[in-house]
């Protein structure tokens, strides 16, 4: 028993040596085969902004495998209540849940598009998110809520039209100083939750010109739906 | 390969059978910030039925519901139809997505269950949108798919086209062709409004053109809050299950 223990010890210590790969410049050792890459899975989307005069904030895309960003009729998350008061998408794109993202540096401008692409090593139940603030409302957002395409095929493409949601977090004023948007350029993100606390569809914007006085909005700034158009092709 | 043929002989079977008829589960979701829904009424009937068409008068039938959330007129038709149908599986109103409310499951949807007889190929919902005149939410003769799945259909607002869309709440409104909007359940409304307009031009099932509201609570020409009665499509998702 000791016997073979003690023969044992030498040979780990061997093998141990040997993983370290990286510092072994001897040219005489027989080259290894280089593991073979992890295959990737790249997605290209495609964003347009479909509005008037709603500028759209710099697009944040998520693969995850579980769970959602937002759920109807649900209470909306902090870091959803600061994507659709302030336009940040860096809580969302940073909860546990998110293997890989990507985020837009600028705003989408009406008339607007954009293509970015995410890639991931595991494709394994993906499913693909895209949130953006209609910045300048007080706190309406758009996007995608956990799109499946873990069987999307290379060049096959998803096509959709997003709808405008409240987070209903923040009451819809449109009073001076609550909107982040250039409308306003007013208040972003408030912890306040002064308005019915779920998330529903979005009941659009009255503005000044609509009847709502204390408004900053102009006729300009109403929208309906649909608010985006979203493709999703497979290029990898 | 006797148990292999069985098997297939029993899919066959199965197959025909969802051809004639179908068990179907059904979940709605309002998916509106402030507008309630009265009693549904879920129907499956032929291609030669209809709960209401878009472009087309009202009947006195569909008027009851629009204007006061009344299915009884529309459920007595269903019965000369030889329809299936549920009715009221909210058990009351159904209210926008509010975990308060307490008028339902925190889902805030309602679900229900509908078993179709041969023929009845085509599936309709109505209900009135409270607060206002004679808006409905409504899918007019949706094709039920032989093939079973789950299908998600997005529902738009009517209006009925009977009733003045004057946006006052009044007493006592519900009636057919009594001008007025009968209740607010989310008690979030004005009063003392002078009225939007006393006329309704188009007469004929058109898409809602959405409440106008104002933000004068004692006073103005509405006694809706413009910043919290307004939608925008679609205000319902159905999402149906062919079993």
């Amino acid at each position: 028993m000791l016997n073979k223990k003690s023969l044992l010890l030498p040979l780990l210590g061997f093998a141990l040596l040997g993983c370290g790969g990286d510092d072994n410049k001897d040219e005489m050792v027989t080259p290894v085969e280089p593991p073979a890459p992890a295959p990737m899975y790249s997605f290209e989307v495609t964003v347009s902004n479909l509005t008037y005069a709603q500028p759209l904030s710099p697009i944040g895309i998520a693969l995850h495998k579980e769970g959602n960003f937002w759920q109807l009729g649900q209470t909306a998350s902090v870091e959803l209540e600061t994507l659709a008061e302030s336009g940040d998408n860096s809580g969302l794109l940073g909860l546990d849940i998110v293997n890989t993202s990507i985020s837009d540096i600028a705003p989408l401008g009406p008339g607007n598009s954009i293509s970015l692409t995410i890639t991931t090593e595991d494709m394994m139940d993906a499913k693909l998110s895209l949130v953006s603030m209609m910045v300048n409302t007080n706190d309406g957002f758009s996007g995608l809520n956990a799109i499946d395409v873990s069987a999307l095929e290379v060049g096959s493409q998803l096509n959709f039209k997003t709808r405008a949601y409240d987070s209903g977090t923040e009451a819809n004023t449109e009073a001076s100083g609550s909107i982040p948007g250039p409308a306003d350029m007013g208040e972003g993100f408030n912890a306040l939750r002064d308005d019915v606390d779920f998330v529903a569809v979005h009941p659009g914007v009255v503005s000044n010109d609509d009847g709502l006085t204390q408004s900053v909005l102009s006729y300009a700034h109403k929208f309906d739906n649909p608010l985006m158009g979203v493709s999703i092709t497979r290029i990898q | 390969m006797k148990v292999s043929a069985i098997t297939a002989l029993g899919l066959i079977t199965l197959g025909m059978q969802s051809a004639q008829a179908a068990s179907l589960d059904i979940k709605i979701t309002n998916l509106t910030q402030a507008i309630y829904y009265t009693p549904i009424l879920i129907a499956a009937h032929s291609d030669e039925n209809h709960l209401f068409e878009s472009g087309m008068t009202a009947s006195t039938e569909l008027q009851m519901m629009a204007e006061g959330g009344n299915i009884a007129g529309l459920s007595s038709m269903l019965e000369s139809y030889s329809a299936d149908k549920v009715e009221n599986p909210a058990q009351g109103l159904l209210a926008p997505a509010h975990p308060a409310q307490g008028l339902l499951a925190p889902a805030q949807s309602t679900m229900a269950m509908l078993e179709t007889s041969e023929g009845n190929n085509m599936l309709s919902i109505t209900a009135m949108m409270l607060p206002t005149n004679d808006g409905f939410v409504g899918l007019d003769s949706w094709k039920i798919p032989t093939e079973a799945g789950t299908y998600t259909i997005l529902l738009n607002a009517y209006d009925a086209g009977t009733e003045a869309n004057n946006e006052l709440i009044l007493e006592g409104s519900g009636a057919p062709g009594m001008l007025g909007i009968p209740a607010a359940p989310g008690m979030d409304t004005g009063m003392s409004g002078s009225s939007v307009t006393n006329e309704e031009t188009n007469t004929m099932i058109h898409i809602h053109r959405g409440n106008l509201g104002d933000d004068d609570i004692e006073g103005g020409k509405s006694d809706l809050n413009n910043t919290v009665h307004r939608w925008l499509n679609p205000v319902a998702k159905v999402t149906v299950t062919v079993k």
